[in-house]
């Protein structure tokens, strides 16, 4: 039994370090271990287990399967439009680019994609997506990704076993492992900002609790989102924001924190399933949703901008799914964040289900034998988890928050921070998504920028001298930080458990899918008071796989998210996309170029500046139409479209 | 609607542990790991359970409820009856490393040594052209969530400890049946199938599949068949009678 | 050597301390630990061959103390199952043992196997190829000769004891049921020690398919029985309840045949592209289905088999009369 005082550190030196194992994760360890670099992979739960197993849609990419109309430049079009154009387009535009080869990467790895009647990957049609576009095994197609990139993984460590004859020689993972602390060169007080490099990082053993320090000049992010921060969410216990919060101790800034994506319908009901998706498809195929009055109350809800595409009757909504050319779409297909919202309005107003969510009606829409055929994960899902048998009875759905678009700030083609050495891929990096994320976008870009960091990694330790040393004092500040729960304890501290609830039900009422001036207020003022009690929270007993004490370190890391996604949310004083605020409802173009820069301040602040959107590439500003652009854009910003040069020309 | 519950659950280590009888308050429509998390949250702050995505996805919160290898988070404590004692132990066939924690890392060496996907010469990437017929199959296997129920489960190392160098378990013997069947690994695995991996060893008792929480067919369309495409190789007796005659 | 099995043999044998566990039947455990000291016995005396250990109990230990050593969880209860787990094995346990009794008292009883009159002759004893087969009934020949330890059917029932010995259900049932390895899933087993089908003798299941092929001769052999039996002895047509119960018999039969797990494999299994092979992935499909019902047609031939030798055995006795239908 590790003794609760016991200072050991394991001592490992790698040139690339990963933290994180889910897609982008491994696919960047794949790219550094193929580039020549030693690697390790560190990961908080088992290899294998990471959240990328609960994507079920698909992987987007413009591959052309289903339709030869598509094109990258179709990609990227959509996905700007998705993230009402606040997009990092550099990235988006590498993201459209290289999905299709990365997709058709990971048939050479062994995956086992749906096929088309030639033999093909199949693609399938999703919110957003022009054409066809999603990759796809069914209905788990991120459980076939991760499992893909892990054999890949096996593989080449096969092949350091075959000249080694030690498979873990060159490219290791260090399962259940939290990593608590980045290294930098210049971490102590008075360091000159510019000198500032990685060196390395520091964490604990989660089984046994004997602490590691991983000495590495390049450390790439891949540690995913930050939604346990919320009370109702379909995130896992491990998305703690533990890549934000890392990267904004060790000097780097994060951007768009205010976006977060909340999925319209996620269960409610029962408690332990709280929050898990209910796919969009049930929407698709027809199912209405309805309040405790039974009234289909979407109809209240259509804003005026989607006024003409969208269904003013009933009549006419249901006319749509079997005559799509000549109706217009029923309001439950609006996007994601107006059914959200308008959810959350009919239980504000005290007609919800009673379990507090709204009813999602599929049963009284389509014969048993058709749900069954066409919804067959759903059927399963409800039957196993909450008893209710979809084919008969209405689900109870409500909003879940589902994927932050906020993350590192990154260069787009080497995925390195602020910080040298410092790398972030997937969904704790930010910009590639805008202000809000198409589905099947997250899948292609775990995969594009997963390679980009591991080749970004790769280059920078080759361009670099002497690796950077590690402080000795940094490790011993790191042991003393991560011990101090336990020192607490004997100072009567609090709860963390307690502590957690208490900072999701803040997140959850005062920075939820809508926003107030008032309550983001309150809610930062919540969150100093939390701040103080999550110092000192206390735990028992030993290091040994102790859930206690690995909430009380996570808890610092919900916590610094949280002040992000709080202070930028009070700062942006629009609606874009994944940020709604009541007292300004409006897109408003002035902010469309405005990024808010979340940058640490100690332990447990931040502070928030802004900065500019660097403009478009004119050849990429043309692939839009002026029409379009007009919804986004100033009027100054649309003098370089290729419209307007034409006029002059 | 909440009632009170009779849970045992297992508490220790590798050094020794016993049952812990804990009275725990149970809300309709629970499952097993909301009461274990309730204990956690409750009297026992550092009970160890491994869990991630709690919707049978992950396949990490496996563990034996009344002797059942199970996924709390896909049992639904309605399936008790109200004075009905639940208990929950650690899988039995790994190591333990405290309370419902086991260390699987056996899992993890065997999946090293099961020799990955060999792609087909002279096939580029996006040139891959498979028929949907002949990806089923496989695709049932990588439906495994590698919980690892099927490994705990099996007999063969369950109550054999001395057998897990040589058998690597339903798991791994149906990763080499998924890439014996993938269209286009260039790849033969029967003979590793059977000298490497143990085929010999499972005896198809079927407890694998019956433990399945994915519903795969591990033993009649992973085992079976593999057994069968050994035979193809080693045990036809005319091609027996061949090597004899001709090789020696 | 010698010295090494003899301190062998002082050591405490563990598959005789336990038992398979069924409640209110008598464990036949002792009954193999004796014939396994016996073997051991044997094996001390005889050559180096017993060296390597084997199947014998060389390296077992308690199980508490492998766990111990494998940093198990220590759970001293054998089981934590509080369902009737010992049920299904206990079922079949004895469903099997019935048969077994009946069929080998049926095949080694050597009379009213045969209906003249109707032409009725019960699987247990087709092909009749003894001496003592009634002329009219060997349709093949006799060629066996005719001592009262050796079957009728000496050419079929070993190959078909041997077709179902090594089927893959069987397998299952009698693993579980008569050698408890395991008895019941998450169940410990009675036995010190493991090595499954990789040693001889159970290495031998793997030469399934080629009693596969042997039973789909016979199951052709059983199915011109059946037609025959339309054909009265007078050289008439005629359709009794007999008639019915061996087509009713050899239906099941070929559906137990072809359902098997290597018909399956043959069939198209062993393909990897199906697409290229149309028709074989239509059978691999078809076979595919009926496999599904492998267990379940496996219980159904062992009632069809046991109640057509039944009807015959009794119509031929004359302890009942044919139900006639026509003729």
């Amino acid at each position: 039994m590790t003794d609760q005082t016991d200072r050991t550190v394991e001592q490992h030196s790698y040139d690339v370090v990963v933290i994180g194992a889910g897609g982008a994760g491994l696919r960047a360890a794949i790219e550094a271990r193929l580039q020549g670099k030693r690697v390790a992979i560190i990961s908080k739960s088992l290899f294998g287990k990471a959240h990328t197993v609960m994507a079920e849609g698909g992987c987007a990419a413009a591959m052309g399967n289903a339709n030869p109309n598509d094109n990258w430049q179709v990609h990227y079009r959509d996905t700007m439009r998705g993230g009402k154009f606040l997009n990092n387009w550099r990235m988006a535009e590498l993201h459209a680019k290289e999905a299709p080869d990365r997709v058709w990467e990971l048939e050479t790895y062994g995956a086992l994609f749906d096929r088309t009647k030639d033999g093909k990957i199949s693609q399938r049609n999703f919110g957003g997506h022009t054409y066809p576009r999603l990759a796809h095994v069914g209905d788990r197609t991120g459980l076939e990704l991760i499992r893909t990139l892990q054999q890949k993984i096996v593989s080449l460590q096969q092949d350091d076993h075959k000249v080694t004859g030690d498979y873990q020689a060159n490219l290791r993972v260090f399962h259940e492992c939290t990593i608590t602390e980045l290294f930098t060169t210049s971490s102590g007080p008075g360091a000159p900002e510019e000198d500032r490099r990685i060196a390395g990082c520091f964490g604990y053993f989660r089984n046994d609790g004997r602490f590691v320090r991983f000495d590495a000049p390049a450390i790439v992010m891949a540690t995913g989102g930050v939604g346990k921060s919320y009370q109702v969410t379909s995130n896992s216990w491990e998305y703690t924001g533990d890549g934000h919060a890392l990267a904004l101790r060790a000097g780097a800034t994060l951007i768009n924190m205010e976006f977060l994506q909340f999925h319209p319908t996620g269960m409610v009901w029962p408690p332990s399933v709280k929050g898990i998706l209910v796919t969009e498809s049930v929407r698709g195929d027809g199912g209405v949703l309805r309040n405790s009055e039974g009234k289909r109350f979407m109809f209240d809800y259509i804003p005026d901008v989607f006024k003409e595409q969208y269904a003013t009757s009933e009549e006419e909504g249901d006319r749509w799914y079997t005559d799509p050319d000549n109706n217009r779409r029923p309001p439950e297909l609006l996007p994601r964040d107006e059914v959200a919202r308008a959810i959350n309005s009919e239980v504000k107003a005290g007609r919800g289900s009673p379990h507090g969510g709204v009813f999602l009606d599929i049963a009284s829409r389509l014969k048993p034998e058709e749900i069954l055929k066409r919804l067959p994960s759903m059927h399963h899902q409800f039957k196993e988890l909450a008893d209710v048998d979809i084919t008969k009875e209405p689900m109870e759905v409500g909003p879940t928050c589902h994927y932050v678009m906020g993350g590192i700030e990154v260069d787009p083609d080497s995925g390195m921070s602020s910080v040298p050495g410092l790398f972030a891929a997937g969904e704790c990096s930010g910009g590639m998504h805008g202000s809000n994320r198409l589905g099947g976008n997250s899948l292609s870009d775990l995969l594009v920028f997963g390679r980009r960091c591991g080749l970004g990694a790769a280059e920078y330790v080759d361009t670099l001298g002497a690796p950077p040393q590690v402080a000795s004092g940094d490790v011993e500040a790191a042991i003393e930080r991560a011990l101090l729960p336990f020192s607490s304890a004997t100072d009567g501290g609090e709860n963390p458990f307690v502590v957690q609830l208490e900072l999701q039900k803040t997140m959850h009422e005062l920075v939820g899918i809508i926003r107030k001036a008032d309550e983001m207020e309150m809610a930062l003022k919540k969150l100093e008071d939390i701040a103080a009690r999550t110092r000192t929270v206390s735990v028992e007993g030993h290091r040994e796989f102790n859930p206690g004490w690995h909430l009380a370190l996570d808890l610092r890391n919900m916590l610094l998210v949280s002040l992000c996604v709080g202070k930028a949310a009070l700062e942006r004083q629009e609606s874009r996309g994944g940020h709604t605020r009541d007292d300004f409802p409006v897109m408003d173009s002035d902010w469309r170029h405005v990024l808010l820069v979340c940058r640490g301040l100690g332990e447990d602040d931040v502070e928030l500046t802004r900065k500019e959107q660097v403009p478009m590439r004119p050849e990429l500003f043309d692939l839009f139409e002026l029409d379009e652009l007009k919804k986004y854009y100033t009027g100054e910003e649309l003098g370089g479209h290729r419209a307007g040069q034409g006029e002059t020309a | 609607m909440s009632h009170w519950h009779h849970f045992r659950v297992w508490r220790g280590d590798a050094d020794g542990g016993e049952l812990v009888d804990y009275p725990v308050e149970v809300n309709e429509g629970e499952v097993v790991l909301d009461i274990i998390h309730r204990l956690q949250q409750t009297e026992a702050g550092d009970l160890a359970v491994r869990w991630n995505c709690k919707a049978g996805k992950c396949g990490s919160c496996s563990a034996e409820i009344n002797g059942r290898p199970r996924l709390m988070c896909m049992t639904r404590m309605s399936t008790f009856a109200d004075d009905e004692v639940v208990t929950v132990t650690p899988l039995r066939t790994f190591p333990v490393i405290r309370d419902l924690v086991t260390d699987v890392e056996y899992n993890y060496v065997k999946a090293r040594e099961v020799p990955a996907f060999a792609p087909p010469a002279g096939v580029a990437p996006g040139e891959y052209r498979m028929q949907q017929v002949d990806v089923e199959r496989s695709q049932e296997f990588r439906k495994c969530i590698e919980c690892y129920l099927c490994q705990n489960t099996c007999h063969a190392v369950r109550d054999h400890e001395e057998n897990k160098a040589a058998f690597s378990g339903p798991r791994y013997l149906m990763r080499i049946a998924e890439l014996d069947m993938h269209p286009l690994d260039a790849a033969d695995r029967r003979d590793l199938a059977q000298e490497e991996h143990g085929l010999g060893y499972c005896n198809i008792t079927k407890c694998c599949t019956e433990v399945c929480p994915e519903h795969i067919k591990i033993t009649d369309n992973a085992i079976i068949p593999l057994k069968e495409r050994v035979v193809d190789r080693k045990y036809d007796p005319v091609v027996w009678l061949g090597n004899k005659l001709f090789r020696r | 050597m010698g010295v090494g099995l003899v301190v062998l043999r002082d050591e405490p044998d563990t598959d005789c301390d336990v038992r398979l566990g069924y409640p209110f039947v008598p464990d036949l455990t002792p009954l193999c630990c004796d014939l396994r000291r016996t073997l051991r016995v044997i094996r001390t005396t005889g050559n180096d061959a017993g060296e390597d250990g084997d199947y014998d109990d060389v390296s077992s230990t308690t199980d508490i103390a492998d766990q111990r050593a494998a940093g198990r969880a220590r759970i001293a209860a054998r089981t934590l199952r509080t369902d009737r787990w010992w049920l299904p094995p206990l079922l079949n346990l004895v469903g099997l043992g019935a048969w077994v009794i009946y069929a080998t008292v049926r095949a080694f009883m050597q009379a009213w196997y045969f209906v003249p009159e109707y032409n009725y002759l019960t699987p247990f004893y087709s092909p009749c190829v003894s001496y003592g087969c009634v002329e009219q009934a060997a349709h093949f020949g006799r060629f066996v000769p005719d001592v009262p330890w050796l079957p009728f059917a000496l050419v079929s029932l070993p190959f078909l004891l041997l077709f179902r010995l090594t089927c893959y259900y069987y397998r299952k049932a009698y693993y579980r049921a008569f050698w408890g390895s395991p008895p019941a899933c998450a169940v410990a087993e009675p036995h010190g020690k493991y090595t499954g089908e990789t040693r001889f003798p159970l290495i031998l299941q793997n030469l399934h398919r080629y009693f596969f092929y042997i039973a789909a001769i016979i199951s052709i052999i059983n199915t011109y029985d059946a037609i025959r039996a339309f054909v009265k002895a007078d050289g008439s047509f005629g359709l009794g309840l007999g008639n019915i119960i061996l087509v009713a018999n050899v239906v099941l039969l070929w559906a137990y045949t072809v359902s098997c797990h290597s018909c399956r494999s043959i069939v198209g299994g062993r393909l990897n592209h199906f697409s290229r092979h149309p028709l074989r992935y239509k059978a691999w499909t078809f076979v595919t289905r009926l496999n599904g019902k492998h267990m379940q047609l496996a219980w159904t031939t062992l009632a069809s088999l046991a109640i057509t030798d039944a009807y015959i055995m009794c119509v031929s006795a004359g302890w009942i009369p044919d139900l006639r239908i026509v003729g």
